[in-house]
């Protein structure tokens, strides 16, 4: 048991001499090892925030045929610092009318629920902060927290367009949580565990192949989760300025912006961690743990990279189309398919890997297709109503 | 007194006084905001009593669902942004009363009983409290009848609200 | 470690709160409120008497998950039935929806 094999336990066995060493309680010494911990894990990720920022920026503009941050140090490397101090030194203020202590308290707290997130993600084997055995559900729970910050933003805020923002945004996140919820319990039936350890040590193939549809449902849903675009039109900058955040200025709105940014690479990383295997690369985990966890934030990347290339290619989509977009289509088919792959799970056990991964990926394909088909024929149904059957027919033709 | 004990008084404390705010700030915004701390800290008490999953629940639930219906329906149903009037009724000391009554009483009970001074056994070794739990929820000779009654009661009560909030042009 | 009355002195303590507000206050919204507070204090009751007592028996965690459904179906309609109210009588001041009391 050396540094190299389980870093986190070496560290904390020997700050436990340390600190047991300088006379201290034995309770008070783990309370303390663990208080460092998590500011370990914090500064690691704020730190990993600010680069988001450049990240972010950068793909963007090659997006939109730009050139991105390149004058403030190599390759624009320092503009986030710039940009941080920039909002620092600005002027820290209240609006009038605005109840002070909810609208202050509303970006901590949107940043808490994206920060609490990461206390149960493994990002190596030995390397995780705790395995919660209800850890699917936590993940739910942070993001009830996320929405509690945005409505008291939205309504401390006094602002009609904020409070537009706001409650368009929780309408949307409330409903999301629905197909969310039922996707999520796909891994758990797959590997028998709702903690994410268990989830991850059960992917010897990965579950993406197993469930694809269950993945993309999830992608679609952790979008609307983070209201980025398509699903963006809580802050819907032509109707709405910026949405419920639109009071907010300096280092609150900073919190807002970072929170949102950490979340998308944070929820990029729960993509991975449910449907591609986590830390897992053809045992690359087993040779170190840091080399797991190179795997770990290399896969959340390429997750974050998809979810801003989504963002940057379509369009908003109107709030009404969403909600019904959420509550006829992708909750009954996430519902459905929970079903089918639960009753696929149990007749398919026990057979050989082939039989059972092909098995599992036919029965997701057969969902998505029955899916396709039903919303095709209603909406032609729909559109005979308004255009009259025989322009339908002209345009299919 | 053990560092558990601490914690616990600290947690009660805070729970208690947030839901004496909500059953006294005249704001009710703030009242649904401090219903959220006062859940919050009931969720830690649930922590602290080793039901993890009862403690996921309750924020998912409670925080994640029926705290923001609350807030919505004060949004909803107020005339103007104040809270004008006086938000308890003229006899508002029978209910202080009635309710410091049965604090006394119940706590009474609890302390006269033997068995309230007993400490928790420690859990077995191994013991898995979800499993456990999603076992005796689903097992025939356990308590899958009342979770189905729940469930339908859930279906009742969404097509009874979407009934009866719906606004008939 | 935690004797089990205190956790029982807090339960009457939440409830007695929320027994309170629902006496008390004139608002619908802030009774269910209240009604909220009571369904919690009998929850933490339902917990403590299941971790105090043998652990292998679930009822107390599985009547707390009952109440939660409960609480979500009650807080549901009863919300409902005050935003009609307000639609129908433009007041949500309990004392004031007295049509039923001639």
């Amino acid at each position: 048991m050396n540094f190299w094999n389980d870093p986190l336990k070496t560290a904390a066995d020997w700050l436990m001499g340390v600190f047991t060493g300088w006379g201290m309680n034995e309770v008070a010494a783990q309370v303390l090892i663990a208080f460092l911990g998590v500011l370990l894990l914090i500064t690691l990720l704020m730190v990993l925030d600010i680069f988001l920022v450049w990240i972010e920026r950068k793909v963007v503009a090659r997006f939109q045929d730009r050139l991105g941050p390149n004058r403030v140090g190599p390759f624009g490397l320092i503009q986030p610092f710039a940009d941080i101090v920039k909002l620092l030194i600005k002027e820290d203020f209240t609006p009038g009318g605005a109840d002070k202590v909810v609208y202050n308290i509303a970006p901590m707290l949107s940043m808490m629920s994206v920060l609490i997130l990461w206390a149960i993600v493994p990002l190596a084997p030995v390397i995780l902060s705790v395995d919660l055995n209800v850890g699917l559900l936590y993940l739910i729970a942070a993001g009830a927290i996320g929405t509690l910050s945005i409505i008291m933003a939205g309504w401390a805020s006094n602002n009609k367009f904020a409070l537009i923002g706001a409650f368009r945004q929780v309408a949307v996140m409330v409903s999301f949580e629905v197909p969310m919820l039922a996707t999520l319990l796909i891994p758990t039936i797959l590997s028998g565990s709702m903690g994410l350890n268990g989830i991850v040590q059960a992917q010897n193939t990965w579950f993406v192949f197993i469930a694809p549809l269950a993945a993309l449902i999830f992608l679609i849903a952790a979008i609307a989760e983070l209201g980025r675009a398509p699903f963006d039109l809580s802050e819907g900058e032509s109707e709405l300025v910026s949405g419920y955040n639109i009071e907010y200025a300096g280092m609150k709105f900073g919190m807002f912006y970072a929170g949102e940014l950490l979340h998308a690479f944070t929820f990029g990383g729960f993509w991975a961690i449910l449907f591609f295997g986590g830390y897992r690369f053809f045992g690359l985990e087993q040779v170190s743990p840091f080399l797991a966890v190179a795997v770990m934030v290399f896969k959340a990347m390429i997750g974050y990279w998809i979810i801003m290339w989504i963002k940057y290619t379509m369009m908003r989509i109107r709030i009404d189309h969403m909600l019904a977009f959420n509550w006829k289509f992708l909750t009954p088919v996430a519902f459905v398919l929970l079903m089918v792959v639960a009753l696929a799970n149990a007749l398919l056990a026990g057979t050989p890997t082939w039989l059972y991964v092909s098995g599992m990926f036919l029965s997701n394909v057969l969902v998505a297709w029955a899916a396709m088909e039903v919303a095709r024929t209603v909406s032609r149904r729909e559109r005979e109503k308004v255009e009259g059957p025989k322009a339908v027919a002209e345009a299919h033709h | 007194m053990t560092a558990e004990q601490i914690v616990f008084l600290i947690v009660a404390l805070v729970t208690l006084g947030s839901a004496f705010m909500v059953v006294t700030t005249r704001n009710l915004i703030h009242a649904a905001l401090w219903l959220v701390a006062t859940l919050f800290g009931v969720a830690v008490v649930y922590a602290l009593l080793n039901a993890g999953f009862l403690a996921v629940v309750q924020v998912v639930v409670y925080i994640g669902a029926i705290a923001i219906l609350f807030i919505f329906a004060v949004m909803l149903t107020r005339k103007d942004a104040r809270d004008s009037g006086p938000q308890t009724h003229k006899n508002w000391w029978v209910g202080a009363l009635l309710a410091v009554a049965s604090y006394l009483g119940l706590s009474a009970l609890v302390l006269g009983w033997s068995g309230s001074s007993k400490a928790a056994a420690g859990l077995p070794s191994g013991f898995d409290a979800v499993g456990q739990l999603g076992e005796a929820l689903t097992s025939p000779n356990a308590y899958v009848l009342p979770f189905e009654v729940a469930s339908v009661l859930l279906l009742a009560a969404l097509v009874g609200a979407v009934y009866v909030a719906f606004n008939r042009k | 470690m935690v004797p089990l009355s205190w956790y029982l002195i807090l339960s009457a303590g939440l409830f007695s709160i929320g027994l309170f507000g629902v006496l008390t206050r004139r608002n619908a919204v802030a009774i269910l409120l209240g009604v909220e507070l009571m369904l919690n204090s009998v929850n933490v009751n339902l917990a403590a008497f299941w971790r105090y007592g043998d652990v292998t028996q679930m009822a107390g965690q599985v009547f707390a998950i009952i109440v939660f459904a409960v609480a979500a179906a009650e807080v549901a309609v009863g919300l409902a039935l005050v935003i009609s109210v307000y639609r129908k009588r433009n007041t949500v001041i309990a004392d004031d929806i007295d049509l039923m009391k001639w």
